[in-house]
């Protein structure tokens, strides 16, 4: 079964050592010429220099319509500082991935400038030590101070009193409606806008007149391949309820869930699709599409999707704050805030940075055509901002937003909304019951409660 | 999947180097070529992998310099208790099950199809070994497409069935494994008919020939002659494709990053999520322990398989 070809002889004027030498000096002269630009990563590799002086590097998450709007912003700031070599922007998938890249390039030392980063996980950074403070003398260096903000995102940024991130907008879990099957179905306003809906008997009622008149559904909102939707919509109902407790406390050590109030919030939200009110089983394009189309009056997700709305031909849709089905108003939201990762920055860079900070926030109005919420205060009050409709018709949702409890595994796109958005999904999806749901979500949580705090 | 060797004939103690040279010239001028790449084995493999090791016994984290506190076996002893480990363990465990079959028995079936083609065998090889150079990113994306809820190719094909709302694969936790596991079998297949390939191509005709004369149909060349004579080829495909399959990673970090929930997370990523989404980087080395024990458990039982067939033959 041998069946290896004879070695061959030497021949040839080319022999394998004149081969040899010749490829490593063609290779040592490539390598040359690569390091000779100067500011090339390589050589600022090598050096451990700065890669482009003059350059403030920023790193971000947003994809999509927020991807463009934000190419908008960026390209206002090269105008203004100089041309396309004032800034270096790197776009990341979000959720874990993104956050290990951040922490990773923090440890070793090459982290950008400025980075973007929900504050719901800014305050696992900063407990891992890996963000620069952002003390009031910073605020300063760039003219801002605390009272510029909208106190629920500018507490939600803090760490141990500390704040650690400048947050630049919020963006609650909101309800996008189909106007024309929503005044059909005798669901709008005078004025042409939903009318309040209140309680779960309203829910219901607005959900069933909007499935009579769509002859599909009355809501759809994703329940496969998007946990953290799940997780927002759950969250944002069980907050809703008097006595509702933070799933997790004490920084994530214990396990504070009501259990008895999740399970009749599951059931409830499964009751939905067994009256055939909402799709069991529909991801996020799927559940977006419906409503588009005019099989669903209501389509339930994060403001951001406005963007994707918008560009549907002759839709006429509207947005409001998800109403109040229970006792107190709640929804479940974040905000994407800018973070400065730790690492020995000179007086120079520092005041860059806050000035890429400045320029994103003065641009507010850019960034709230998206859908998000400003949290700095000159742009949220101003009459430009409450112009933009529908994306001003959900402003005071920033009052009563609820925010992820804080635990080193918990966060936006973190374990922890995994964890329980699946749970959830699954019990939409009607392949678990909500007893059993939240056993599996408390049991799940309280490993992580046990396992010892890496931060 | 990247680290294969394309060794078709396992080394055999044939005769021994003959020549008696002066040995310790050779065997410094061996060490000389061998330095190269020991020293970027020991910085990139062996090292680590000992690092590794004695980071399991710590608390360590990776956002903490130093090791941390020495716990002894207590990240073994969480891991054991840890029923998401143990899924993820099951979860690579049955994507292992569900390719290693199809790929080493449609591999072998196709090979034998392909060498019985009287022409354009040339073509055959190519069309089932080109998605095999495609990487991991792009077979993804090909799939993701395919398997997209309710508007991908596969649901569009189920809706001219007659299925009105097709299941999202990817997003089922039932069958999501096994949307990666039908996109890794046509991605991977390739390789494995390639060595088949090779085993069928070195058996002399001769043999064919003799059976035939002696009256053999087809179906007993093929249970009698083909498959004794490639029992090698099969053991050596199974092992790597075992490997291979303990290690999956790429496709599903890409495809459903191991969703939905956490219905498809395997080993690897249950040790990527706890070393850095989670930053548990001692914990994180146990699992690998546990998973290098794993691997090595089933390379040494296909050694002693192997030297069994050995002395059979």
């Amino acid at each position: 079964m041998n069946s290896h070809p004879p070695t061959p002889g030497p021949r040839g004027p080319l022999s394998r050592r004149s081969l040899l030498r010749g490829g490593l000096a063609a290779g040592g002269l490539g390598l040359v010429a690569g390091t000779a630009g100067c500011g090339s990563p390589l050589a600022a590799g090598l050096a451990g220099t700065q890669l482009n002086p003059g350059t403030v590097t920023f790193w971000n998450l947003f994809a999509g319509g927020d991807g463009a709007r934000l190419q908008i912003m960026l390209d206002q700031y090269r105008e203004q500082h100089g041309g396309a070599d004032s800034l270096v922007s790197a776009t990341f998938a979000w959720g874990n991935p993104y956050y290990t890249k951040v922490s990773l390039a923090t440890l070793g030392n090459k982290p950008p400038d400025v980075a973007v980063a929900h504050v719901t996980r800014a305050s696992n950074l900063a407990a891992a030590g890996l963000l620069e403070p952002i003390t009031d003398d910073v605020l300063a260096l760039a003219g801002l101070s605390a009272d510029d903000f909208s106190q629920t995102a500018w507490k939600a940024s803090q760490f141990q009193g500390q704040t650690y991130a400048i947050p630049m907008d919020t963006h609650p879990w909101v309800l996008f409606y189909n106007a024309d099957v929503c005044s059909a179905a005798g669901l709008l306003g005078p004025d042409g806008t939903l009318a309040p809906i209140e309680g779960v008997e309203g829910w219901e009622a607005a959900l069933t007149a909007g499935k009579e008149a769509s002859g599909g559904f009355g809501a759809a909102t994703a329940t496969v391949a998007d946990d953290s939707n799940n997780w927002r919509f759950f969250s944002t109902l069980y907050r809703q309820r008097d006595g509702s407790t933070p799933l997790v406390d004490d920084g994530g050590l214990s396990v504070t869930m009501d259990d008895e109030l999740a399970i009749d919030t599951l059931a409830t939200m499964r009751s939905w699709v067994e009256k055939g009110l909402m799709p069991a089983t529909v991801d996020t394009p799927g559940a977006e599409t419906l409503m588009f189309t005019g099989q669903s009056a209501f389509f339930m997700n994060g403001e951001w999707e406005v963007t994707t709305a918008q560009s549907i031909e002759g839709l006429n849709f509207g947005m409001s704050a998800f109403p109040t089905l229970y006792d107190t108003p709640a929804v479940q939201a974040d905000s994407h805030a800018f973070i400065l990762p730790r690492m020995d920055r000179s007086a120079e860079q520092l005041e860059r940075a806050m000035g890429f900070v400045t320029s994103m926030l003065d641009q507010g109005l850019t960034w709230a055509e998206g859908g998000h919420v400003p949290t700095y205060l000159p742009v949220y009050e101003s009459p430009e901002y409450r112009r933009i409709t529908p994306q001003s018709s959900y402003a005071d949702t920033v009052d009563y937003a609820v925010y992820d409890p804080a635990a080193w595994y918990s966060g936006s796109g973190s374990n922890f909304e995994t964890v329980v958005g699946s749970t959830v999904g699954l019990v939409q999806q009607g392949l678990t019951s909500p007893q059993d749901a939240v056993a599996g979500i408390r049991s799940t949580l309280e490993t992580y409660a046990n396992t010892p705090n890496p931060l | 999947m990247s680290a294969h060797t394309v060794g078709a004939q396992p080394a055999v103690p044939t005769t021994p180097s003959g020549d008696a040279a002066p040995a310790g010239g050779r065997q410094r001028s061996a060490w000389l070529f061998i330095a190269p790449f020991a020293f970027f084995y020991l910085c990139f493999l062996l090292g680590p992998a000992l690092y590794m090791f004695v980071a399991s016994f710590f608390d360590a984290s990776i956002v903490k310099s130093g090791l941390g506190n020495f716990i002894g076996l207590e990240n073994y002893a969480a891991l054991v208790r840890s029923s998401a480990f143990w899924s993820s363990m099951w979860h690579t465990l049955q994507f292992t099950l569900y390719t290693v079959p199809p790929l080493v028995i449609l591999s072998f079936v196709f090979a034998v199809l392909a060498n019985r083609m009287p022409r354009g065998q040339t073509f055959w090889r190519l069309a089932f070994f080109t998605p095999y150079i495609l990487p991991s990113a792009a077979i993804s994306l090909i799939w993701v497409f395919i398997y997209t809820a309710d508007t991908g190719l596969w649901a569009t094909v189920q809706k001219l069935f007659g299925d009105d709302s097709p299941t999202p694969v990817l997003g089922t936790p039932s069958i999501a494994m096994v949307g990666i596991a039908v996109a890794t079998v046509w991605w991977t297949i390739g390789f494995n008919f390639i060595l088949y390939l090779a085993g069928l191509q070195d058996i002399p005709r001769e043999l064919y020939e003799a059976a035939s004369i002696d009256g053999a149909t087809p179906w007993q060349q093929i249970r009698h002659l083909t498959i004794p004579l490639l029992s090698r080829t099969t053991t050596l495909v199974l092992l790597l494709q075992i490997i291979a399959s303990l290690k999956i990673f790429d496709q599903v970090y890409l495809m459903t990053n191991g969703g939905p929930g956490t219905s498809t997370r395997t080993a690897l990523l249950f040790i990527t999520d706890t070393g850095f989404a989670d930053y548990r980087i001692g914990a994180a080395a146990a699992a690998s322990f546990l998973l290098f024990l794993v691997i090595v458990t089933i390379a040494v039982i296909r050694q002693l398989v192997e030297r069994a067939q050995q002395k059979g033959a």
